[in-house]
């Protein structure tokens, strides 16, 4: 193990940089989200296609890249970094880690690029605490699902229903794009109105929501950088009382701090994405269920820490930037909205804290 | 292990520790350490014929667990001298004096302690007055330190000393090895908010020192000291720990241990906590994994700091947790200790030593701004005094 990059990740994380420094620079970004189709879609294909990060969690023999959670990890940084519009964390991050170990037919083509998948669980939803209120009867699906993420450029729902999963084609069920706080990963609210579903055995809901929620935290990291960086180059330039603003000692220590908590994000979001990586397909033995819990942990604490961050440093970035970070403009309000989205996102930071509760052996009072 | 000689790789570092142990006998402490260090298994980063091989550090946990049965150094009271003196002997000293003084410093014949901080130079260490004036191969030093941990058992100290006040402050500085023995050094316990006296004033009048006791030139007495202050924030923040060890352990302790004590508001806190230890952990073991992979990064800067704040706070939250036990203290008696007990002692004691993690070893207002200007880059406030005389300086 270990917590460093390795030259692989750090390859990866170029290709991704680049594409994205070329295709999806915040005036792109800005002006996208706006539009008719918030998700840059074009720029998905090329990713996950040419760069092939869609197929990152796939194992090989299946199509994909075989690849772990650690390359995972590094690509959301990248995606965080820009608030990239894609759906690369909910189709090839949440569902497909709910796919693996079922060998089911879509970890082919989700590893190719044909199809987009998206987990129709409310984004909110934490791994611990069951979501749900589909009901199942005969393969047909009904019920809503509110606040879901990629759900409307997906291709096919997978839907947690009757202690099962259930594929279904999106052609067969209601999505409806709401206004969201988070522009650049826009939810929607399914409705499922007798819909065929397909049964996958083997499926995993909750271990999805535990890789998504410990991977989100290196998406977190990502945003906190971008922010962090952007906040110093300003404050070096922005001259106030005949000073650069960042020469006040005032400012100076909020920087130190941040710097400080993104250094301790970085080194929580490696470990997580180490740990998971480290987590077996199907476990089945004791040294399996020890790595699980191991990466439950990892997962607890990076994302409780790094929700914190990215919203602390998001929140200085607009205060830093005075009145142009009030402004729509600048794109700082975009990482401010990821951030604050983050937060909920896959269990709140005080959510997890209560996971740890148990893993950590810290007994809540009686 | 690219660009490193096979004579130095961690199989042969091993083999001589093993060897070591099959020819000294661990009984007689001195002799076995005196003996180790002239193996080149002290420090193994160090040169040889100093205690070292000239190996890369990391391999010094190789001959650890080997010899982790045999006599070991009191990292306690010889902290300051393994920690701060020897690496700046190291940089700065003459061949004399490295042969001089490393090996008794290693082995704990001779401990050191640090003669930095003034009554009237505390984190501004550059404005210090100590006066030392030359008289012919001698140097004759007045003034009066603080904060000095061990110097009532010291047989040395590293002493910065004004040699030219006509200079502006970091100019006129002269780096020192002070002889705890001369004549005119004297020592009195300084009393803590813990109760005991940890550290000492030292009062410096008439000392004189040989020439032959200065370390690094005339006037280059900053930068030798910074060589000292950089060693010394690493020991401080950069000591590995297991998950839910250290300060967050011990609260963690009581907490299992002591069911009727929890409440929801200390539970939401203490979990805070332990995430924040838990990072801050973390944290630390990537900064050793890019040390040993030979990429240092601008990380250790901020280690102390989250030490500092993390350790505050667990501290003050073990108190409040104990309710009734919290209003009592171990013991106010007014002794001396030589190191601090953060284990032995009661919550008390660690609650209120803790507050010095954040002022020791530069004080934590003093690490952000080395952070926010070394690390990113930020400009330094407005300096008034930086090429003023020292002697016309405003106090």
């Amino acid at each position: 193990m270990t917590l460093l990059y390795t030259e692989v990740e750090e390859e990866l994380r170029a290709s991704v940089r680049d594409l994205l420094a070329d295709r999806c620079g915040s005036d792109a970004v800005l002006r996208r989200v706006e539009s008719a189709s918030p998700y840059d879609m074009d720029l998905w294909k090329t990713l996950s296609r040419e760069i092939g990060v869609a197929g990152l969690l796939v194992p090989e023999e299946y199509g994909g890249a075989g690849a772990s959670a650690r390359e995972v990890a590094v690509v959301l940084e990248e995606l965080g970094r820009a608030v990239a519009p894609v759906p690369f964390l909910t189709s090839s991050v949440l569902a497909t880690s709910a796919l693996i170990g079922t060998g089911d037919e879509l970890l082919g083509r989700l590893a190719a690029g044909e199809v987009t998948v998206a987990l129709a669980v409310s984004f909110a939803a934490s791994p611990y605490r069951p979501a749900g209120s589909v009901t199942v009867r005969d393969g047909v699906l009904s019920g809503q699902v509110r606040a879901v993420a990629g759900a409307d450029v997906a291709d096919v729902l997978l839907v947690p229903a009757g202690g099962g999963l259930y594929a279904v084609d999106t052609a067969d069920a209601t999505v409806e794009a709401v206004a969201s706080l988070d522009l650049t990963r826009p939810i929607a609210t399914v409705t499922l109105s007798s819909a065929p579903g397909r049964e996958i055995a083997g499926a995993d809901v909750r271990r999805a929501l535990v890789t998504g929620a410990g991977l989100l935290a290196s998406e977190q990291l990502g945003v906190a950088e971008w922010c962090l960086g952007t906040t110093l180059a300003y404050i070096k330039e922005r001259h106030q009382f005949a000073r650069p603003v960042g020469s006040f000692q005032a400012i100076k220590h909020r920087m130190a701090d941040l710097w400080l908590d993104v250094v301790r994000a970085r080194a929580a979001a490696r470990n997580a994405a180490d740990l998971l990586a480290a987590v077996p397909h199907i476990a089945t033995d004791a040294a399996g269920a020890a790595a699980a819990e191991a990466g439950e942990l990892a997962a607890a604490v990076a994302k409780s820490w790094c929700s914190e961050v990215a919203l602390r440093v998001a929140e200085e970035a607009v205060q830093l930037h005075g009145g142009i970070g009030m402004t729509w403009e600048h794109p700082v309000h975009l990482y401010l909205k990821r951030a604050k989205s983050t937060e909920i996102a896959l269990g709140t930071p005080g959510a997890h804290r209560d996971a740890l509760a148990v893993l950590a052996d810290l007994p809540a009072p009686a | 292990m690219k660009g490193m000689s096979v004579a130095l790789d961690e199989e042969t570092i091993r083999e001589r520790a093993v060897a070591f142990l099959a020819g000294h006998d661990p009984g007689d402490r001195l002799e076995f350490l005196r003996a180790r260090f002239d193996a080149g298994l002290a420090w193994v980063h160090f040169p040889e014929g100093l205690g070292g091989l000239g190996a890369p550090r990391e391999l010094q946990n190789v001959v650890e667990r080997e010899l982790a049965g045999t006599p070991q150094l009191d990292t306690g009271v010889q902290g300051i001298g393994l920690g701060m003196a020897a690496p700046t002997i190291l940089t700065f000293g003459t061949e004399e004096q490295r042969g001089r003084f490393l090996r008794p410093l290693w082995t704990g014949e001779e401990i050191w302690c640090q003669l930095f901080s003034e009554p009237g130079a505390g984190s501004d260490l550059a404005t210090l007055g100590t006066r030392a004036v030359r008289d012919g191969d001698e140097w004759v030093v007045d003034g009066q330190k603080v904060w000095t941990s061990g110097a009532h058992h010291s047989r040395w100290a590293i002493l910065v000393a004004r040699t030219d006040p006509d200079l502006p402050k970091h100019r006129g500085l002269t780096y020192f090895v002070c002889d705890m023995h001369a004549p005119g050094v004297e020592v009195r316990p300084l009393r803590q908010i813990t109760g005991e006296a940890e550290f000492n004033e030292v009062f410096l009048t008439g000392v004189r020192l040989d020439d032959s006791l200065r370390l690094g030139e005339v006037g280059d007495g900053w930068r030798v000291a910074q060589t000292t202050l950089m060693n010394e924030r690493v020991a401080i923040g950069g000591a590995p720990v297991r998950r839910g060890g250290g300060m967050v352990g011990v609260v963690a302790e009581t907490w299992r241990s002591r069911p009727e004590l929890r409440t929801h508001d200390l539970h939401q806190r203490l979990l805070r906590l332990w995430v924040e230890a838990e990072v801050t952990r973390l944290a630390g073991a990537r900064l050793r994994e890019q040390l040993s992979a030979g990429q240092p990064g601008p990380e250790g800067s901020g280690m102390k700091l989250s030490f500092a704040s993390l350790n505050q706070a667990l501290s003050g939250l073990d108190v409040e947790l104990r309710g009734e036990e919290g209003l009592g203290y171990d013991d106010w008696t007014f002794r001396r200790s030589d190191s601090v007990d953060f284990f032995g002692r009661g919550p008390g004691y660690r609650y209120l030593r803790a507050k010095g993690n954040s002022i020791e070893g530069g004080t934590s207002e003093i690490l952000r701004n080395i952070v926010a200007e070394r690390v990113l880059g930020l400009p330094s406030e407005p300096r008034v005094d930086k090429d003023v005389p020292w002697k016309d300086l405003p106090r």
